[in-house]
C-alpha cells in the first residue's frame, strides 16, 4: 500500500534534476507548503515559462491542494515544492495553508469546526 | 493576454476557497486507504515524497545497499464542505517510522482518525502512541472486519490503554457513511476540547 520503495523509473531522477536545475529540496517560502495547502494561479501562463510552470497555473485557475498538483503531474511532493517556490517568489501563484483547527492568539476555531460538521451531514 | 476564468479582484474563480485536512492513521493493513476511498468525493489519488537519507541503508525494505533514495507515498482524498470548504483527507504511510521523515505531515491537521484492526490490536498501538507524542487530537475507530470477534469497546480501550476522554467508536471503512460518521465524531470530540478549552477557570 504505502510501504517506501525505490523509485519505480531512475531515469525520473535526472529528469528532476533538470527540472529543479538541481535544487534538491525548497527552500524559503515552500518550506512551509502543506500537502493540504490550495495553489491559486494569479497570472496567466505567459510564453518562456518553464513547461511545469505553464502546466502549475494552467491547473491552477481554480485553487488545487499541493498534493493533487503533484499526482497529477506525476512530481514528488520535494520537487513540485522547487517549482511552486519560483512561481511564489515571482508573485505567479498564491499559496493558501489549510486552516487549523486552533488558531495561535485566537483560541479554538469554533465556527469552522461549526462549518465542517454540518458539511459532513449533508453527505 | 486573456486569462479565461482568472479574476484579478479575487472574485469568482474559487477566490476564497479554503481547505482543511484530517489525517487518517493506524498500522499497517488496518483499512486508512479503504477508509480515504469510501468517503473520498475524488478518485482517490497518491502523492510521494522522496527521501534521499542516509537511513536507506539500514533499510532491510529496500535491501539495495547503495540506493539513498526512498519513497514514501500518502493516499489522500477530498470532501466538498461546501463551495468554499475542502477536506482534504490523507491516510499516512503504514509504517509510522517514516512519519517524522515527511516534514509537518501532521501539523496543521484539524486531527486524526487511528483505524484499529480488533483482531491486531497490537498493530495499531505505535499510532496512538505517535499522536499523543505529537499532540494531535484523535478519535479511534475500530474498523469491523467480517472475521473480526465481537470486542466490547471498553476492553479494547484498556487493552490499547487510550485514555478515558477519547472517543473509541466502531466502523466498517467501506461503507460511506460509516467512515462519515467517524469524522463526525472527530469533529465533535474537537468541538467538545474546545467548549473545555473555552470555559473560565
Amino acid at each position: 500500500m504505502s510501504a517506501p520503495r525505490r523509485p519505480m523509473n531512475p531515469s525520473g531522477l535526472e529528469r528532476y534534476y533538470v527540472l529543479t536545475k538541481g535544487r534538491s529540496g525548497p527552500g524559503g517560502s515552500a518550506s512551509s507548503l502543506d500537502v493540504a495547502t490550495l495553489i491559486v494561479s494569479r497570472t496567466a501562463p505567459a510564453p518562456g515559462l518553464q513547461h511545469e510552470h505553464e502546466e502549475i497555473l494552467r491547473r491552477c485557475r481554480d485553487p488545487l491542494s499541493a498534493a493533487e498538483l503533484g499526482a497529477h503531474l506525476g512530481l514528488p511532493f520535494n520537487i513540485l515544492a522547487v517549482l511552486l517556490t519560483d512561481l511564489l517568489e515571482a508573485g505567479h501563484v498564491e499559496a493558501r495553508d489549510p486552516i487549523p483547527a486552533h488558531n495561535a492568539g485566537r483560541g479554538p476555531d469554533l465556527a469552522l469546526l461549526e462549518e465542517v460538521l454540518s458539511g459532513l451531514q449533508r453527505l | 493576454m486573456d486569462f479565461k476564468g482568472f479574476d484579478h479582484s479575487g472574485g469568482p474563480g474559487g477566490g476564497g476557497t479554503r481547505s482543511v485536512k484530517v489525517m487518517i492513521a493506524g498500522g499497517f493493513g488496518t483499512g486508512k486507504t479503504t477508509m480515504v476511498r469510501s468517503v473520498s468525493d475524488i478518485k482517490p489519488l497518491t502523492t510521494e515524497e522522496t527521501l534521499t537519507q542516509a537511513s536507506a541503508d539500514v533499510d532491510h525494505l529496500i535491501g539495495v545497499a547503495d540506493k539513498t533514495e526512498t519513497t514514501v507515498s500518502l493516499d489522500f482524498g477530498k470532501i466538498s464542505l461546501n463551495d468554499t470548504l475542502m477536506l482534504y483527507l490523507f491516510g499516512t504511510p503504514g509504517q509510522e517510522r517514516f512519519w517524522f521523515l515527511w516534514n509537518g505531515l501532521f501539523k496543521g491537521a484539524l486531527g486524526a482518525v487511528v483505524l484499529v484492526d480488533t483482531r491486531r490490536l497490537a498493530s495499531s498501538f505505535r499510532a496512538i502512541e505517535e499522536m499523543e507524542r505529537q499532540d494531535v487530537p484523535f478519535v479511534v475507530a475500530l474498523n469491523v472486519f467480517p472475521d473480526s470477534k465481537d470486542y466490547p469497546v471498553e476492553e479494547i480501550r484498556d487493552a490499547l490503554d487510550i485514555p478515558e476522554h477519547i472517543p473509541v467508536v466502531a466502523c466498517d471503512a467501506r461503507d460511506r457513511a460509516s467512515s462519515r460518521d467517524v469524522l463526525v465524531a472527530l469533529i465533535r470530540h474537537l468541538k467538545d476540547r474546545s467548549s473545555i478549552a473555552l470555559e473560565p477557570r
